[in-house]
């Protein structure tokens, strides 16, 4: 068994380097990485949950600090709390209700995250959850574990190689960690389909002869452009190349592959194009709480430009994507900068650098940013694999997969709970 | 202010006419100016049949008509209702009248007459449809059909043309063509009248046809060859008519040829009479529509056809057209230069400095509106240098055809802008309104200085002036945002800089043409402090900018900035960021067009300038699928940005904001013809 931080350590340079492409893969990479993380913990008899929670929370600090732009991680490291909760909650509760309960008590997990994930989880816990109220009250009205669980030092938090005789623990501590590793087997799961489930809804939104444009490259775009075109609506795409990277040249190549009547345009026409499209379709990096978007650099030009044109922006996402922080001046600030070399040859310009102005800094200063901010209010329908939404709605769907507590991901001398 | 208001007063006395608009006391004072300016002005050649489209922005009905009151000396005789379709359909523009009426002038007077006599209306704008057709470049085409067909008309109208003959005669005496021209229904219907003067009223209609050729757009090939089928049926009409029109027939076919387009509507009108009327009413509804230029349109294949049969380069279609710029021409690029490099010992008619000009906008080496213009024009006026009158023909109507020509081969290698055409129309007025009397030399030392004179004041100067003002609007620690490379945005930053000033320049840039590189190597090499970034990027930046200065192609009369693809966004942030847009732009780009979006007109580059990354290897494999009918690749040149999203417009007339377009589109057109 290698070791988990080993695992950890590879994962963290990984995505310092952002050597992995894509908030899909990294989340899904995030929670494979948890799971190791949360089979190998050995978990005390007392306080399992917090245990767990506990060294989660240290992994996850790191994972965000490596990437802080790339929010997919967060949400998977908060949403892999919340499942402790959540597991933890309803063996608690089942306990309590009396231990004829536990059984079933697997079954009802399931229901959380396979059938209706939303209803469910609001069915069960959110009520307290969803409202963000304080943290504590939920555990003064219904358990204790958690409570008991904040004198423990975390000593077995961050790493335990120690082999303890814990290997025959009660079979309710057992239960916590194999539900919670089952629960996130799910989680990954749902990743992996979340491109199937939103194309599933493809029909629904394109009509015949509909044009769309759309910017860049995105993998839950082509799918769903694709699904479209397989339940035999025919429209035209355009696509916007996507400078600096120039990724809608891969996704028009896709989608002319799939057999799709597709317009490759510059970025510049896109203002020139939207008057004669119907919808505009783009994935997102990241949502935000208050519906924002963090995406791909050039989309709020086109929502801007869509507006104008009273054309439909719809942004499709991933659950993963959803994030349940509130931005603060995103920007900058979930923003990051790449190398100026996308836009400019070192080489051709490289005499221009020589240039000083006597303070020191060059006369030439070239920005490549790699996301945009697009604000809700340019948003006119978000469609997660859970259906379609508001911007509006969406602190509230987002409310349903994590838990207050989990917010700032920070180990503190007393944690959350 | 007086020349503007002369036409006015011209205008009024022919509504008076109608007897529907115009209060009669108005047009008291005209008929003597009239007559006046146009025996003055009445160079034979109405070939500024470019020029002539330009319609005041802001239309009054009465000044529209004012074309057609002033060939009319004998002042408006029979006020009939009727009239009034003659009227609307006579040309609008006054300057182009003035090229035009001459020659025509009897023959409209004949018309009027007749229509006081109770003609029926519809055949009155028969019969006027070919003056406006002369007035109006872009309704050139209109011409030959109702030629035919008015003179046919007119017979049977049954006046008293003995008036008509008086007027006629002196005037037609000018254009030297024009007797010998003589369409041949119309020799026929001669030959019924009793005098010389019906003659000479026909003969005037093929000397303004003539002046016709001068149109500048695309049209103008398709309309020769349309013209010289016209002619030809036209022989064939002749030879069953009789002797007298074979002496005419020979020297038809260059008249016919010159008359440019019969309307396609109407171009089968000419050969079958039995059109006309639908083809008249038709002409005549065209007629109201203000559009100035007929552009051609490519979806039209029997057009395209035609075009391409007469076409100079030659160009081959674009694979994977996108089918909403079916309308623009769509070739593939990289054929054409090779091709016309080779033939450049056979194209005897071109001149060589045109010639390469024409390449050089083809390959790419010049562009820029200022650039290709002024290479245009000092080409032009190489031409116009080397250029000497063949004997048996004029200077002004032959160099005329020889400009169109040249025009026609420049459009063909790449779509003219909107400025050279305003600075062809210039070139043309200008040579319409040579006087008779100028010699040669003479004649052509006036318009190589006009010409002169047209790209210092109107470019060089316009441009000192536009800096100046822009350089006002900088203060120290603004931060500048600039998108392509606009020259004339260039130079303000340059001397703003050399004035001292404090501040950063952002300089946008966008694929595939990277445009804003150049500028950026400029700029840094004045020693300014300068941001770059791609298009995508703008919301980005536009935080921190203060100012966005752009360029433009052109300016619309509705406030439109037509300008480099990528303008419109870049106007936009910056619109939704509360950031000024300042557009500079000389006046002399600016149109009496309007256009709401980039798709009706535009123009389109090579696509596979978009499939080709230089060093990027991933995305090299594009190419391959070029050739799938599914993918099309577009590369818009330019775009329009509405007028909402500029706030000043800076331009040698001042900084205004852009409703006040129309308005220096109105006294620019003035300054214009009046200079």
């Amino acid at each position: 068994m290698p070791d988990v931080q080993a695992l950890v350590n590879e994962f963290l340079i990984k995505l310092k380097k952002r050597k992995i492409e894509g908030s899909q893969a990294t989340a899904r990479q995030t929670a494979e990485l948890l799971r190791s993380l949360i089979s190998q913990q050995r978990v005390p008899y007392t306080n399992q949950a917090g245990a767990l929670i506990d060294a989660v929370k240290a992994v996850g600090e790191q994972l965000i600090a490596a990437n802080p732009v790339e929010l997919a991680v967060g949400n998977i490291v908060r949403r892999v709390l919340h499942i402790i909760r959540e597991e933890d909650l309803s063996l608690t509760t089942a306990a309590m209700a009396g231990l004829n309960l536990s059984a079933v008590s697997d079954d009802e997990d399931d229901a959380d995250h396979d059938d209706h994930p939303v209803l469910s989880a609001a069915a069960v816990a959110a009520a307290a959850r969803s409202t963000l109220r304080a943290p504590s009250l939920q555990t003064l009205l219904e358990d204790v574990t958690d409570a008991a669980a904040v004198p423990h030092p975390s000593s077995s938090g961050g790493d335990s190689e120690g082999k303890s005789k814990s290997a025959d623990k009660s079979s309710r501590s057992r239960k916590l960690k194999h539900d919670v590793i089952e629960a996130v087997n799910e989680l990954i799961e749902d990743i992996c389909t979340c491109h199937e489930q939103i194309a599933e809804q493809a029909v629904e939104h394109i009509h015949q002869n509909e044009v769309i444009l759309t910017l860049g490259s995105s993998r839950t775009v082509l799918e769903f452009l694709c699904a479209a075109k397989e339940k035999k609506r025919s429209f035209r795409v355009f696509v916007a190349e996507g400078a600096p990277r120039y990724q809608g040249h891969l996704l028009a190549k896709e989608l002319v592959a799939r057999g799709l009547q597709t317009t490759l345009i510059t970025d510049s026409a896109v203002f020139a194009m939207i008057s004669r499209v119907n919808m505009v379709i783009v994935g997102a990096h990241a949502v935000m709480a208050n519906g924002g978007v963090v995406a791909p650099v050039g989309l709020n030009m086109v929502a801007l430009a869509a507006q104008r044109h009273a054309v439909p922006f719809v942004v499709l996402a991933g659950s993963h994507k959803l994030c349940p922080l509130y931005p603060h001046n995103p920007e900058v600030l979930l923003n990051e900068l790449r190398s100026p070399s996308e836009l400019l040859d070192f080489g051709e310009f490289s005499d221009c650098m020589d240039f000083g102005n006597g303070t020191g800094s060059p006369l030439l200063h070239v920005v490549n940013p790699t996301f945009d901010y697009v604000p809700p209010k340019l948003v006119n329908l978000f469609i997660t694999d859970t259906g379609g939404h508001n911007p509006s709605y969406m602190y509230r769907l987002i409310a349903d997969y994590y838990s207050a507590d989990d917010l700032v991901v920070q180990r503190r001398p007393a944690t959350g709970s | 202010m007086d020349p503007r208001r002369a036409p006015r007063t011209v205008i009024d006395p022919k509504v008076r006419q109608v007897g529907f608009f115009a209060p009669p006391g108005r047009s008291h004072s005209a008929p003597p100016e009239i007559v006046s300016s146009s025996s003055s002005s009445s160079p034979p050649v109405s070939d500024l049949s470019p020029s002539g489209n330009s319609l005041s922005p802001v239309m009054i009905p009465p000044p529209r008509h004012s074309s057609d009151n002033r060939p009319v000396p004998l002042p408006p005789v029979p006020a009939s209702p009727l009239r009034r379709d003659s009227i609307v359909s006579g040309s609008y523009n006054p300057s182009d009248f003035f090229t035009a009426t001459s020659p025509t002038a009897s023959s409209y007077v004949s018309r009027m007459v007749a229509v006081g006599e109770g003609e029926v209306s519809d055949d009155v704008a028969a019969v006027l449809s070919p003056g406006r057709g002369l007035a109006r470049g872009s309704l050139v085409k209109a011409f030959a059909a109702p030629a035919v067909t008015g003179a046919s008309s007119l017979p049977s109208g049954g006046f008293d043309l003995t008036a008509v003959k008086a007027s006629s005669v002196p005037l037609s005496g000018l254009t030297t063509v024009s007797v010998v021209n003589l369409p041949p229904g119309i020799a026929e219907s001669n030959a019924e009248k009793t005098g010389g003067g019906s003659v000479e009223v026909q003969n005037d209609i093929p000397a303004s046809s003539k002046p016709q050729k001068e149109k500048s757009t695309k049209a103008e090939r398709r309309a020769l060859q349309e013209a010289q089928r016209a002619a030809k049926a036209a022989a064939k009409a002749e030879g069953s008519k009789g002797p007298g029109a074979a002496s005419a027939s020979v020297t038809q076919a260059k008249p016919a040829k010159s008359a440019k387009a019969p309307s396609q509507k109407n171009e089968n009108a000419s050969v079958v009479g039995s059109e006309k009327k639908g083809g008249d009413r038709a002409q005549e509804k065209d007629r109201k529509k203000d559009v100035p230029h007929p552009r051609m349109q490519y979806d039209d294949k029997s057009r395209v056809e035609k075009a391409k049969r007469r076409a100079v380069v030659k160009q081959t279609e674009a694979r994977n057209r996108v089918e909403l710029f079916r309308h623009l021409p769509q070739y593939e690029h990289g054929t054409q230069l090779p091709d016309l490099q080779s033939k450049f010992f056979q194209l005897d008619p071109m001149h060589p400095n045109v010639y390469k000009v024409g390449l050089q906008y083809l390959s790419g080496d010049i562009s820029g509106g200022n650039a290709r213009c002024v290479a245009m024009l000092q080409a032009f006026r190489e031409a116009i240098t080397d250029y000497s009158t063949p004997p048996e023909k004029t200077l002004s109507r032959d160099l005329t055809a020889k400009i169109s020509s040249y025009v026609s081969f420049i459009n063909e290698c790449r779509p003219l802008s909107i400025s050279m055409g305003n600075a062809i129309r210039f070139l043309k007025s200008r040579i319409a309104k040579l006087p008779l009397s100028l010699s040669e030399s003479e004649a052509k030392a006036s318009l190589q200085s006009d010409i002169d004179r047209f790209i210092s004041e109107k470019i060089i100067l316009a441009d000192k002036v536009i800096v100046k003002h822009a350089v006002t609007k900088i203060r120290d620690g603004d931060v500048l945002l600039t998108y392509g490379s606009p020259s004339a945005v260039e130079m303000m930053l340059l001397h703003a800089h050399e004035l001292g000033k404090q501040f950063r320049v952002i300089v946008v840039d966008s694929r595939p043409k990277l445009e804003g590189q150049l500028l950026l190597r400029r700029l840094v090499g004045k020693g300014l402090n300068c941001t770059y970034t791609h298009i995508n990027a703008v919301s980005y930046i536009m935080h921190e900018v203060t100012r966005v200065f752009l360029g433009a192609s052109s300016i619309l009369s509705n406030g439109t900035v037509y300008s480099r693809v990528g303008t419109a966004c870049v106007a936009m942030v910056a619109h939704a960021f509360r950031v000024p847009v300042l557009v500079c732009c000389e006046a002399y780009k600016f149109h009496e067009r309007v256009q709401l979006d980039s798709i009706c007109s535009n123009e389109l580059g090579d696509p596979e300038a978009i499939a080709k990354f230089p060093g990027r290897e991933e995305n090299k494999d594009l190419n391959e699928w070029t050739n799938s009918e599914n993918l099309q690749l577009l590369n818009l040149s330019y775009d329009a940005t509405p007028s909402d999203y500029v706030s000043m417009i800076i331009t040698d007339y001042g900084m205004v904001p852009p409703t006040s377009v129309p308005v220096i589109v109105r006294e620019y057109r003035r300054e214009h013809f009046w200079i």
